[in-house]
């Protein structure tokens, strides 16, 4: 046996000549390097990106609408002009699809504060606008629910005191933030009454605690990207006109 | 006892030998020292651009372009490199709104990255849009814990990868996270998740075994830790729950480490665990270092972080 390890160990010596260790590890150096501007920019990459980067600079660039003001989701305490934008702009856009398809009326909209991810600036509107305001992929959907389940997102908003932006909703609080008024479409909300409301996926999967959305009659997945909703806004409209008004307040 | 020493005699014997007939060749030889790279970026959610000189956070950093040229330098230096990622390549910027993904595939090709493992928002456009992609990376994915059997993605990928540098072996294996709660159903379909710690006993058995590795990486895209809910399978319980674990490169919780974490795993031995943020602002680098010095073994390798 011996011996013909030996034998072996020779042959090895033979074919790898100056293989034949096992290499152990000795030493590990670990860190981070900053990709920073200190860089050069490798041009071969630069040329392979610019096509792509100029195809899309011209589209963010282009012009769709008009910011009359700077809009900010801070300019407000239960509800904002820029929030109030995005909710109407959800019910105008998300109903023509939801229209055709079902004949029926959306009846309110909900969104998440936390979702207007930028500022509209004062001036022209671009595609990129709608790119910083709504970077996510994040898609209409409109759920059928009780009016008892409407309670429950009424129930949320209070506690929540944030200016969610809501449409087809009016909600008022009183000082101690609970609920004195709540209205769908101008009326008293039914509790045995199917309510259609239209949100994003995310929010209907849960997202921000919002827990109501389930279990529902139905949900309709509309495949209309809330971004595009506001870019298909923004080419209709040729000067946005968004506001605070009382449909999310408190009383003192 | 005996053959060992005579092993060694045999070998130096051979060492003067060959320092007398090959010169310069021969003194590396004599040396017996290897150095293996390893280059990883995580999260870079399509960050292809620097950020602007105006941007409030993370202004003039990142970009593909400047960390095609660091790669690029560092592989001259040392040819026996790895570039790796662990995932979430793709989400972030109009870049892949508008081309899916295909020019975050087209560049990490063309800087020669080795394997990459999938991310959450690498399903972002469905697994039909990631396996629409796949025509333009010419890198490995490795998944060892995503079953996609019953998907489009089924071949495409491999539970892991042995590459061969310098004649060292480095075995690399990917973990993603749970899919489930975190990305729609109807994006990954039935892509099956299967428990990461069961994956990775598995395939440490392969590559330290089997395969005989000299040198075991994880692609993790689990998350580095979380501390409110300290349970959930992260890289750091990963590292501490599993044995044979060289290094863990991580993803998915954007966490930029100071320095590189040591960990020790179920047999008290260091693997290190490292994280570089995201959006391609860092790019991470671990050089192994090897010797043929039987005296020393892998407990005993220092650690420089």
């Amino acid at each position: 046996m011996k011996r013909k390890t030996f034998f072996l160990f020779l042959i090895a010596i033979g074919l790898f000549s100056c293989k034949q260790e096992p290499y152990s590890l000795s030493k590990i150096e670990g860190g981070q390097i900053p990709v920073s501007d200190t860089l050069k920019a490798h041009q071969e990459f630069e040329d392979l990106i610019k096509p792509y980067r100029d195809k899309i600079n011209r589209d963010m660039d282009g012009v769709l609408s008009y910011a009359p003001e700077t809009y900010s989701k801070s300019d407000g305490k239960l509800n904002t002009a820029i929030g109030n934008l995005m909710a109407d702009i959800v019910y105008e856009q998300g109903n023509l699809v939801f229209k055709k398809r079902t004949g029926k009326d959306i009846d309110a909209v909900i969104l998440n504060h936390g979702g207007i991810r930028s500022i509209i600036s004062k001036g022209n509107i671009t595609t990129r606008t709608a790119f910083e305001v709504m970077p996510f992929e994040n898609s209409i959907v409109v759920i059928a629910l009780k009016g008892r389940q409407i309670d429950s997102m009424t129930h949320y908003l209070s506690l929540a005191k944030r200016a969610h932006p809501v449409n087809g909703l009016k909600l008022t609080l009183d000082k101690d933030y609970n609920i004195k008024e709540s209205l769908i479409q101008g009326k008293t909300i039914e509790s045995d009454k199917v309510y259609y409301l239209a949100t994003n996926d995310y929010l209907y999967n849960g997202g921000d605690g919002m827990r109501f959305f389930k279990p529902n009659d139905s949900t309709y997945v509309l495949d209309y990207k809330i971004r595009n909703a506001m870019i298909d806004y923004f080419k209709k409209v040729d000067t946005i006109k968004p506001s605070k008004d009382d449909r999310f307040t408190q009383t003192q | 006892m005996k053959r060992r020493t005579f092993l060694q005699q045999s070998t130096a014997a051979t060492a003067l030998v060959t320092i007398g007939g090959f010169g310069l060749q021969s003194f590396n030889t004599a040396t017996k020292s290897k150095k293996i790279t390893i280059l990883h970026t995580n999260d870079v959610h399509s960050h292809i651009d620097p950020f602007a000189p105006d941007a409030s956070r993370n202004a003039n950093q990142g970009g593909v372009a400047r960390r095609a040229s660091l790669v690029e330098a560092i592989r001259n230096e040392n040819p026996n490199t790895l570039l790796l990622d662990a995932g979430d390549i793709f989400q972030g910027t109009p870049y892949f709104n508008y081309y899916g993904g295909e020019l975050e595939f087209k560049l990490m090709s063309k800087m020669k990255y080795d394997a990459a493992t999938i991310g959450n928002h690498d399903f972002d456009n469905g697994i039909d849009g990631l396996y629409a992609q796949l025509p333009h990376a010419k890198f490995q994915f490795l998944s060892a814990n995503y079953n996609f059997k019953n998907t489009v993605m089924d071949t495409h990928v491999k539970p892991y990868q042995v590459f061969l540098k310098d004649g060292l072996k480095i075995g690399v294996f990917g973990l993603g996270i749970k899919l489930n709660g975190l990305v729609d159903k109807k994006m990954y379909k039935e892509t099956e998740y299967l428990d990461p710690i069961e994956s990775t006993q598995e395939m440490t058995h392969i590559l330290k075994e089997e395969e005989a590795c000299d040198l075991i990486v994880c692609l993790s895209h689990l998350g580095y830790y979380y501390k409110k809910n300290p349970k959930r399978i992260c890289d750091l319980l990963l590292a501490k729950s599993t044995k044979d674990i060289d290094l863990i490169i991580g993803g998915h919780t954007h966490t930029f480490l100071p320095k590189p974490t040591v960990a020790q795993n179920s047999v008290g031995k260091n693997v290190l665990v490292n994280q570089v943020g995201c959006y391609g602002i860092n790019l991470g680098r671990i050089d192994f270092y090897f010797d043929a010095d039987k005296n020393k073994t892998a407990d005993g390798a220092s650690i420089i972080v």
